[in-house]
C-alpha cells in the first residue's frame, strides 16, 4: 500500500496552497451581482418590553432597500428557532422551550437580540440606516448572572419559564449515592465555577442569501459547521421551503469550535429577505457583534461530593450543577450541560454509584451552546480538580490516588454509573508516558530552580475522558436528540482512476482534504493527489451530519470507509470478467486486483476505465460506472482520553502565572495523519490554558456585557504560551472500521484542570487552597494576601 | 471621495474612495484582494495584516487614503510564478496553519520580521506575534514555521 501516504503518514496538507496564496473562499470574500448589505439593530439593553420600533427614517434613508422587524416576520409565518435535543425533568415533564424569533417580538431578552434588520446598497449606508431606526423600550429588571437566576423572586426571563427553570434534570442512582456516602471513610466536597467563554473563531460569521425568483429557489451561503443540518432545520422549522428549494453552502471556513454549528437568526434572515428585496443579501458580524451573537460556552456552578473507602478508593460520586443556557434555547444548548457533561461524570475511574442533577437556567445573556469540548471540559473540570483536593485532604500523593481509581485495562469494556460504556483504553498507559514526556523524576529539580529564581512551581495533572463520535442515533433519539447522527460519503470514481469523495462533514481547519484523501490513498492505492475531497454544498453533496464533538474522521471516515468497500467490490466484479476468474478468487491489495496465488493482475486504474468503456465487461449482471455511496451510523461513542501535565512558575510578589511545562499524552485512536493530530492537540491545549489563565465572558448584574471586544477578553496570544510536548498511546476504537476515537477536543478538556492545580500546588506552602478560573495574576495576588492574612489554623484544614 | 494612487503587489492602482475607507477595505472590496481578512475591529487579531513601504502594518489601521503613494504588498503577492515563499513554504512544511483565516496576516507579519531579524529566536517570534491572534494552531507550529521560514529567506530560498 501506498504507506508513505496512507494511514498514519504525516502528508503535508493538500488544502494550504489556496490558504497561503491568499486565494481561500470565505463567505466575506464572495461578492454576488446586485448583492445587499444587511445590518442588523440589536437591543441595547438586557430585558426589555419593545414598545414601540419606528422603521420610517431609515427606510426613507439613501441607499436602502428593505427594513424589516419581528412583526413583519411574524407576517410572513417565518418560525423561531429551534432546539434539537428534548430533555425531560426529574418529573417526566418535558423542558420548557420558550419561542426564539430570529427578530424580536414584544420583548427583548439580551444585549444584541436583534431587532430590526436594514438592507441597503452598501454596507455603510445599511450601517447609517440603522443608525435611524427609533426603539423605544420599557427597561425590564434583568438577570446577567446565572446564580441570580434561581434566587426567590427572581425577574423572569420568559414567562412561562418558572423560576427561570428550563429543566431540572438528573442521572444516577440518588439512593445508592447517598449510601455511599454516608459509610464512606473520606468525604470530600467542593464548589466549583466553570468559566463562560466565547468560541471567538479569528472568522466572524457571515452569510449571504440568494433568490432565485425564476425557479423559486433560496441559496445561502453560510459560514457552517454542518450545512445540511442547516438547511434541515431551515426547510421544516424557520423558513419552511422544501430541502430541494433550498441549497446551503458552507465554503472555506475561519475556525468554528462548535459556534458555527447552529442555526442562528441572521442567516434565516438573510436567506428570508433575498426573496423580499429580490436581491442578494450579505451579512458579516463584526466582532464586537460576534460577541453580542455568537452562543457562548460553559458558565456552570457546580457543587461535589466525591466519597472513598480507607484505601482511597472512590466509592460514590454526587454532583449538583446549576448550568446556565442564556436567553434562548441554542440548537444543542440543552444537550451540553446533560448527556454531555453528567454522563461524563465518571471520567477514566471506577466509581461504583454516581448521582448528579442539573438544573438549567434562562438568564439575560446570549445562548449557551457547544464550545469545543461542549460539557465534557466542565466534567472533567470538576473530577480533576475534586480528586487533587481529595489527595491533599487523604493525605495520598495525587498520581497515586489516579492510579488506584483508574479502570484497569482488563475491565473494559466498562460500563459506568452514567450510561456510557466504554468500549477500550488504556489509562495507565497515558499516564506513564505523559509523566516520562514530562521528565517527573527531574521535578524536584526544576522545583529547586525555579525557587532559586523567586518563583513558586508547582505540577498539575489531569486524567481524563471524553464521549466522541456523536452519535449512535437510536440512543440519542432515546435521550432526547430530534435528528438521527449518522454520516454519509460518496465515492466517485473518475475514468482514468482518479477520485473524487463527497462528505457530509466539513472541514473548517481539520484538514478532512488530506486526512480523508489518505483513507482513500490507504484503501486504494491511489496518490492523495489523485483524490479530490468535496464538502460543505447541499447540493454536490448526498447528505452529512457536519462536524462536531471530534466526530468527522470516527464517524464521516467510517462512512467513506463502507464506500470504498463497496466500490472495492465492485472492482473485484469487474476485475474476475477480465481475468476470467471467479470474484471469489480475486485479492485486492496495493491498488491491484489479483487472481489470488498467480500472476494475473489488473491496476485499479485500468478496472476504473473499463467501468466507464465497457466494451469488453458483463453488462448483463453488472452496471456501468464505478461509484457509491455509504452512510454509517455509529454503534457506540468512542472514548478518547489520556493524562495532561502542566508546570507553571508563579511570582508570589506579582501573582503572575507563567505555564512552563506542558507534556500531554493521549489516547485518540488509529492515528490517520500525526501532523494533524499534533496540531489538533496544540489548538485544543491553547484554548484550555486560555480558559484556565485569560479568558472569560463578564456580564454584570443587569446583562450588560462588560468584555465584548477583543480589547477587553483576553484572548491567549503567541507570547502567552509555551511549546507543547504531545504523545500518543493507540488502542483503536473496536467498533468502527476506522479505529479511530477523535482529538479535536482534548486539548480543550484535559488540560484547564492541570493548570490550575499546579497553580494550587505552587501556591500550597502559602496556605491557598482554591482557585477559580481564569486565574489571572490579580486572583492569584488577593488569594495569597487572603491566605497570608488567615489564622494559622485555617490552613490546616487543606 | 478621493483618487489615489498606489503599487499593490507591484502594479499601479488608481482608486477612487471616500476618506473613510480603510486600506484594508480599498484592498478587499475595491481591488477584490480578498486574501487580507478582517477577524476584529479594534486592531488586536492582526488577520489584515499586509506591507506598506516594506514595513508590516494592520490595513485596518490606516486610511486608504493615507496610503496614496505608497507600495502596498498583500498574501497575493508573495509568491512568484506560483512557487511559495519560503515563509508560505515552512507553513505548510511545519502544519502553521489550520482554518487559514490568521494564516495570510500571520505571513506577512513574519516575513516583515525576518527582514529585521533574519534568524529570530523562539522567545523573539512569540513577542513579534503579539498583534496576530490565531485561535486554532496554538502557535506552536506557528513559532516553528516562522524560524524554518527566516531561515529559508536567509537561504534566498
Amino acid at each position: 500500500m501506498t504507506t508513505h501516504e496512507g494511514i498514519g503518514a504525516a502528508v503535508k496538507r493538500k488544502e494550504d496552497r489556496r490558504f497561503l496564496l491568499g486565494k481561500g473562499n470565505y463567505v466575506d470574500d464572495m461578492v454576488l451581482p446586485n448583492q445587499t448589505y444587511a445590518v442588523f439593530v440589536r437591543s441595547m439593553y438586557a430585558h426589555a418590553k419593545l414598545k414601540g420600533v419606528d422603521t420610517a427614517a431609515a427606510k426613507a434613508a439613501p441607499g436602502v432597500v428593505g427594513v424589516f422587524t419581528g412583526d413583519d416576520i411574524a407576517a410572513d409565518g417565518l418560525g423561531g428557532l429551534p432546539c434539537g435535543w428534548l430533555i425531560k425533568s426529574k418529573d417526566g415533564s418535558n423542558m420548557i422551550e420558550p419561542p426564539h424569533p430570529a427578530l424580536a417580538q414584544g420583548k427583548v431578552r439580551h444585549v444584541g437580540d436583534p431587532i430590526a434588520m436594514v438592507i441597503a446598497t452598501s454596507k455603510a449606508a445599511a450601517k447609517a440606516a440603522a443608525g435611524l431606526v427609533a426603539v423605544d423600550y420599557d427597561a425590564l429588571p434583568a438577570i446577567g448572572v446565572v446564580a441570580d437566576a434561581v434566587k426567590p423572586g427572581a425577574a423572569l426571563v420568559h414567562d412561562e419559564a418558572a423560576g427561570n427553570l428550563c429543566f431540572d434534570w438528573h442521572i444516577g442512582d440518588l439512593a445508592a449515592t447517598d449510601a455511599a456516602i454516608a459509610k464512606a471513610a473520606h468525604v470530600v466536597e467542593l464548589d466549583l465555577t466553570n468559566n463562560r467563554l466565547a468560541p471567538n473563531a479569528i472568522e466572524p460569521r457571515a452569510a449571504i442569501g440568494v433568490y432565485d425568483l425564476a425557479a423559486d429557489h433560496h441559496t445561502l451561503y453560510t459560514t457552517s459547521q454542518n450545512p445540511h443540518v442547516i438547511r434541515l432545520l431551515m426547510g421544516a422549522f424557520t423558513l419552511h421551503v422544501p430541502e430541494h428549494k433550498l441549497r446551503v453552502v458552507a465554503p472555506d471556513v475561519g475556525g468554528g469550535f462548535g459556534s458555527k454549528i447552529f442555526h442562528y437568526a441572521e442567516e434565516l434572515m438573510v436567506t428570508w429577505a433575498a426573496r423580499k428585496v429580490d436581491r442578494p443579501v450579505k451579512w458579516t458580524a463584526d466582532r464586537s457583534e460576534a460577541f453580542l451573537s455568537d452562543a457562548h460556552g460553559r458558565d456552570h456552578i457546580s457543587h461535589a461530593t466525591m466519597a472513598f473507602d480507607a484505601g482511597g478508593k472512590i466509592v460514590g460520586l454526587k454532583v449538583r450543577t446549576l448550568a446556565n443556557l442564556g436567553a434562548y434555547l441554542s440548537t444543542f444548548g440543552s444537550s451540553v450541560p446533560t448527556y454531555l457533561y453528567a454522563t461524563l461524570l465518571s471520567g477514566p475511574y471506577d466509581m461504583p454509584v454516581i448521582y448528579a442533577e442539573v438544573q438549567a437556567a434562562f438568564t439575560n445573556t446570549v445562548p449557551v451552546d457547544a464550545y469545543r469540548g461542549a460539557g465534557r471540559p466542565e466534567a472533567a473540570y470538576l473530577l480533576e480538580r475534586i480528586m487533587d483536593k481529595a489527595a491533599r485532604q487523604m493525605g495520598i500523593d495525587r498520581i497515586e490516588l489516579r492510579r488506584r481509581n483508574l479502570i484497569q485495562p482488563e475491565q473494559f469494556p466498562y460500563q459506568t454509573a452514567v450510561a456510557l460504556q466504554y468500549d477500550i483504553g488504556n489509562y495507565q498507559a497515558t499516564l506513564e508516558l505523559a509523566l516520562q514526556q514530562i521528565d517527573y523524576a527531574g521535578y524536584d529539580k526544576r522545583k529547586a530552580a525555579s525557587a532559586a529564581k523567586g518563583k513558586l512551581r508547582g505540577f498539575g495533572i489531569s486524567t481524563y475522558i471524553e464521549a466522541c463520535g456523536i452519535a449512535p442515533s437510536a440512543i440519542a433519539g432515546a435521550l432526547g436528540a430530534r435528528a438521527g447522527l449518522y454520516e454519509a460519503a460518496n465515492v466517485r470514481v473518475n475514468p482514468t482512476g482518479s477520485v473524487t469523495i463527497f462528505t457530509g462533514t466539513h472541514s473548517h481547519g481539520q484538514g478532512h482534504e488530506t486526512t480523508f484523501a489518505q483513507i482513500v490513498a490507504d484503501k486504494l492505492g491511489v496518490s492523495v493527489d489523485n483524490v479530490d475531497v468535496v464538502h460543505g454544498d447541499t447540493d454536490r453533496i448526498l447528505f452529512g451530519m457536519g462536524t462536531y464533538g471530534s466526530r468527522s474522521a470516527a464517524v464521516g471516515g467510517s462512512a467513506l470507509i463502507k464506500a470504498l468497500d463497496k466500490v472495492i467490490d465492485k472492482g473485484k466484479k469487474i476485475a474476475a470478467h477480465l481475468l476470467e476468474a471467479s470474484a471469489g478468487d480475486i485479492e485486492f491489495k496495493d491498488g491491484n486486483y489479483r487472481v489470488i496465488g498467480t500472476d494475473k493482475v489488473k491496476a485499479f486504474g485500468e478496472i476504473a476505465f473499463t467501468a466507464y468503456v465497457p466494451h469488453n465487461y458483463p453488462i448483463e449482471t453488472l452496471e456501468p460506472g464505478l461509484e457509491e455511496s455509504a452512510y454509517y451510523d455509529p454503534k457506540n461513542f468512542t472514548f478518547p482520553g489520556g493524562c495532561h501535565l502542566v508546570e507553571v512558575e508563579v511570582d508570589p510578589e506579582t501573582g503572575v502565572p507563567e505555564v512552563v511545562e506542558v507534556a500531554i499524552a493521549d489516547d485518540v485512536g488509529t492515528i490517520i495523519n500525526p501532523m494533524i493530530v499534533d496540531g489538533q492537540a496544540h489548538g485544543g491545549l491553547a484554548q484550555g490554558i486560555g480558559q484556565a489563565l485569560y479568558e472569560e465572558v463578564r456580564y454584570d448584574a443587569e446583562g450588560q456585557l462588560t468584555n465584548g471586544s477583543f480589547m477587553d477578553y483576553c484572548m491567549p496570544r503567541a507570547a502567552d504560551l509555551p511549546n507543547f510536548k504531545v504523545g500518543n498511546h493507540v488502542t483503536a476504537c473496536t467498533h468502527n472500521p476506522t479505529g479511530v476515537k477523535g482529538v479535536g477536543e482534548c486539548g480543550a478538556i484535559g488540560v484547564p484542570p492541570a493548570v490550575i492545580n499546579a497553580i494550587i500546588d505552587a501556591l500550597i506552602p502559602l496556605g491557598v487552597t482554591d482557585l477559580s478560573m481564569p486565574a489571572t495574576p490579580e486572583k492569584i495576588w488577593r488569594a495569597i494576601q487572603a491566605a497570608k492574612a488567615a489564622p494559622r489554623a485555617a490552613k490546616k484544614g487543606a | 471621495m478621493a483618487t489615489i494612487k498606489l503599487q499593490v503587489n507591484r502594479q499601479a492602482q488608481t482608486l477612487e474612495c471616500a476618506s473613510t475607507t480603510l486600506l484594508v477595505e480599498a484592498l478587499r472590496d475595491h481591488l477584490r484582494l480578498t486574501g487580507t481578512h478582517v477577524g476584529c475591529d479594534t486592531s488586536q487579531c492582526g488577520a489584515c495584516t499586509v506591507h506598506v513601504d516594506g514595513k508590516s502594518v494592520k490595513s485596518c489601521t490606516m486610511l486608504a487614503v493615507e496610503a496614496d503613494g505608497a507600495e502596498i504588498m498583500t498574501i497575493e503577492g508573495l509568491a512568484s510564478g506560483g512557487e511559495l515563499h519560503p515563509m508560505q513554504a515552512a507553513f505548510r512544511e511545519h502544519h502553521g496553519l489550520q482554518c487559514g483565516f490568521c494564516t495570510p496576516g500571520m505571513i506577512m507579519s513574519a516575513t516583515d520580521l525576518c527582514k529585521r531579524v533574519p534568524d529570530p529566536s523562539e522567545h523573539e517570534v512569540r513577542h513579534w506575534l503579539e498583534g496576530n491572534l490565531c485561535r486554532c494552531t496554538g502557535y506552536h507550529n506557528i513559532v516553528k514555521a516562522v524560524r524554518a521560514g527566516a531561515a529559508g529567506m536567509r537561504g534566498g530560498k
